[in-house]
């Protein structure tokens, strides 16, 4: 890619291990990203790529190994407070405050970044203004990221008035409002159209080169992957089975049968 | 990725037109409600109570407030039983909308809440246990002690929601009737709280060395306290722990990603909702002069209830008018000597009314018709078949012209008003079944045997006919608009 990242490792996973019962969704997985990568994550249904952002933004607690942001273990930290280390997301499924006001959404995130508590906000104290209008301004400011497709009129609606491809703005926007050093983005071009899914495309390249972000993505749109992805990473069963460039991994003889099936079961 | 050949190029977004939005795109859908209808008076209405800011609205409401005593509520007993009343109702919802409303935590034990902050007030100022202390003590005092057991139900809303939680905290409620009316623990020489008696003769409220005695100086006390309390409210919801704990409620696991620390926003919101509690079930104690538990009971949580939802879950305004209503209702359904027609009116306009919403008008029109034509051809058959021993009674308070209409036996006659009574749930259930014109047909005649019913059975039995009343209003309610009168509309994507 056009920007030669410099290899500081920003999150790594060392040995990660999570089963359901019996089942191992994650198997001895090690990952690293580094600071200003884009990282794939490629694999079939049931890979356990959704599982890996569980574990990383911890809503599952890992069985074993260590999830390690820049030289702090996030193991067994409460969602929220791994959230203020730096690690936000967004969800496959949508899963905004569908009855706030779209920008709402965004001020809403801010709660881990800002301070003044609620009684000094009953009582608007000069600071309680000040931070609000902090908070204001930065979610305009990330809303202003995505052009004309969240501006304006938009704000003071309700986000179920969005249409879905803005919802899933709406939800990065709403990431990016916690100022993370590392983005997670689960499936953001699921569902859209070809129009948009190019659009999101250059926004997630916009994310790193602009916003300066770290971005671990999960996709299942090769053209996405293939279009901004540094580096990428196929799992099959919790078991990372290949990793490098697109082009290496799309034709890596294990991908293909994760995804196709070996030869012999096939037919002919 | 500005390398690779095989990109398609971005197609230009449509530019949209100068004169409105494309039909199809984000903005046309946006302007979705400005273009269905809410026309007319109603959409109006609408429009103008959105564009008035929130500070004006509040401003409002305590000018006109101030002024009821001086025109509409001059008498001691209106006064006592509207305007104090819908103040208290008031509080009591302002407290239920924080966790329930906005924290979206189904909190039944309420009640309790409101009796823990009379008990407090009951023992820290009266004669009991001769302590009497001034309220400027005690009410911070009544909302401290409801804290405490707020932030323990809080801590079960940690695991538990919905359904468990609603049972954890009603069993609370429960708990807390049982200790003050039967477990009455004995301290200092006595009771705590008074047993099934109650605490009597407690202080009035006493600022400074004031004791505020007389009715009106109890409802400016009360709507200041009122006043001060929503607009408190309306600020904390206005911040970022009001917005966290909307989010909270709107998707849990989202709003823990995003940084919030949902465990501890639901305990706050408990702490709050409880603490207002307190505060309110103390003055309330100190306007009745004593504290019984059986004032703290389910009856009341279902009447607070039914103020917030009807006036629209997590609106501030919303609580005002639900409690404005449902405390009027109840107030003319009671027997009372003041007003002994207005009941009667209050029955028959809001029938025409709710009639008159019928759309397209020529339907209400067939049906204000069969209502009024199946009146004089009923009471002309009953009259010429069994006599007129069956149609000369007279209507309780009044209104004669009444009784050439609607068929008032001299005497009661056998099982007649049950049969009615039933005879009008059927009605009412085959209205519910039928479907377009046979509907607007047999209302009439069914809205004949409302009347009838009303006359002969309802009015008698105020009590009855309130719940009766409550529950059509709340069903109506559900069935025309689920969000309250003044909520937000919720929306679910499936």
């Amino acid at each position: 890619m056009s920007v030669a990242p410099e290899l500081t490792p920003l999150l790594e996973l060392n040995k990660l291990s999570m089963s359901f019962g019996g089942l191992r969704v994650i198997d001895d997985l090690d990952l690293v990203v580094n600071q200003g990568e884009i990282v794939s994550v490629i694999g079939p249904n049931g890979a356990g790529k959704t599982t890996l952002f569980n574990l990383i933004t911890g809503i599952y607690r890992p069985d074993a190994g260590e999830i390690l942001l820049g030289d702090e273990s996030l193991v067994g930290l409460s969602p929220h407070k791994i959230n203020r280390t730096g690690v936000a997301r967004t969800f496959q499924t949508l899963r905004l405050f569908l009855n706030m006001s779209v920008i709402e959404n965004v001020m809403a995130s801010q709660y881990g970044r800002t301070k003044v508590d609620v009684v000094r906000a009953m009582l608007r104290t000069p600071a309680m203004r000040r931070e609000e209008k902090e908070i204001r301004a930065r979610a305009e400011e990330k809303l202003t990221f995505f052009g004309q497709r969240l501006m304006g009129y938009r704000w003071n609606q309700p986000a179920y008035s969005l249409s879905y491809a803005n919802r899933r703005r709406l939800e990065i926007a709403r990431a990016m409002a916690t100022e993370p050093k590392i983005l997670l983005l689960d499936e953001p071009a699921a569902g859209m159209n070809p129009t948009e899914t190019h659009e999101i495309t250059e926004l997630i390249g916009q994310l790193r080169d602009e916003g300066g972000y770290t971005i671990l993505l999960i996709e299942h749109d090769m053209h996405v992957v293939e279009g901004i992805s540094d580096r990428v990473v196929a799992l099959d069963h919790g078991v990372k089975i290949a990793e490098g460039s697109f082009d290496a991994v799309a034709t890596d003889p294990r991908v293909v049968e994760a995804y196709l099936g070996t030869k012999t079961t096939t037919t002919k | 990725m500005s390398d690779r050949p095989d990109t398609p190029a971005a197609p230009e977004p449509p530019a949209e037109p100068e004169a409105g939005p494309q039909v199809g795109v984000d903005s046309w859908v946006a302007s979705h409600e400005g273009r269905s209808g809410r026309g007319g008076l109603l959409g109006w209405l609408a429009r103008t109570w959105e564009s008035i800011p929130d500070a004006v609205k509040l401003l409002a409401f305590v000018g006109i407030a101030a002024s009821l005593p001086f025109w509409l509520l001059t008498s001691e007993g209106d006064l006592f039983n509207f305007g104090l009343f819908t103040l208290l109702f008031i509080g009591f919802g302002l407290g239920l909308n924080v966790d329930v409303g906005w924290a979206g935590l189904l909190d039944l034990g309420y009640v309790a809440a409101l009796g823990i902050g009379a008990y407090t007030y009951a023992i820290l100022s009266s004669g009991y246990y001769g302590i009497h202390w001034p309220a400027e003590v005690t009410l911070p005092i009544a909302m401290g002690v409801a804290m405490i057991p707020a932030t323990i139900l809080g801590f079960s809303a940690r695991r538990l929601l919905g359904d468990y939680l609603a049972i954890v905290t009603l069993f609370f409620a429960e708990a807390f009737l049982v200790f003050a009316n039967v477990a009455n623990p004995t301290i200092f020489g006595k009771g705590l709280t008074g047993g099934a008696n109650g605490i009597p003769q407690l202080d009035p409220l006493t600022f400074f060395g004031h004791a505020i005695t007389s009715t009106k100086g109890l409802y400016f006390f009360l709507l200041g306290a009122v006043a001060v309390v929503a607009a408190a409210l309306y600020l904390a919801n206005q911040s970022r722990t009001g917005r966290a704990w909307r989010a909270s409620r709107e998707d849990p696991l989202a709003a823990e990603v995003m940084s919030m620390p949902v465990n501890r926003l639901r305990i706050s919101a408990f702490i709050f909702s409880w603490a207002v509690a307190g505060l309110f079930g103390a003055i309330y104690a100190a306007i009745l002069t004593a504290t019984v538990s059986t004032n703290f009971s389910i009856g009341l949580l279902i009447t607070i209830y039914a103020v917030i939802i009807l006036g629209g879950l997590g609106s501030i305004a919303g609580v005002v008018v639900g409690a404005i209503i449902i405390n009027c209702v109840f107030v003319f359904l009671e027997p009372q000597t003041d007003h002994p027609g207005f009941k009667r009116w209050l029955f028959y306009v809001t029938i025409i009314l709710l009639i008159a919403l019928l759309k397209p008008w020529y339907k209400a029109v067939v049906v204000y018709v069969g209502t009024i034509a199946s009146g004089f051809i009923v009471h002309a058959v009953v009259g010429a078949w069994a006599g007129p021993a069956w149609t000369s009674g007279k209507t309780v308070n009044g209104a004669s012209w009444l009784s050439h209409w609607v068929v008032i036996p001299k005497v009661a006659h056998g099982n007649i008003n049950n049969i009615l009574y039933i005879g009008l749930v059927a009605a009412i259930v085959l209205v519910a079944t039928l479907k377009g014109w046979w509907r607007i047909i047999a209302l009439g005649p069914t809205l004949y045997l409302t009347a009838v019913v009303w006359e002969n059975v309802l009015s008698e039995n105020p009590g009855v006919t309130a719940l009766i009343l409550f529950g059509a209003m709340l069903v109506g309610l559900m069935i025309t608009r689920p969000q309250g009168l003044l909520g937000q509309a919720r929306v679910e994507i499936v």
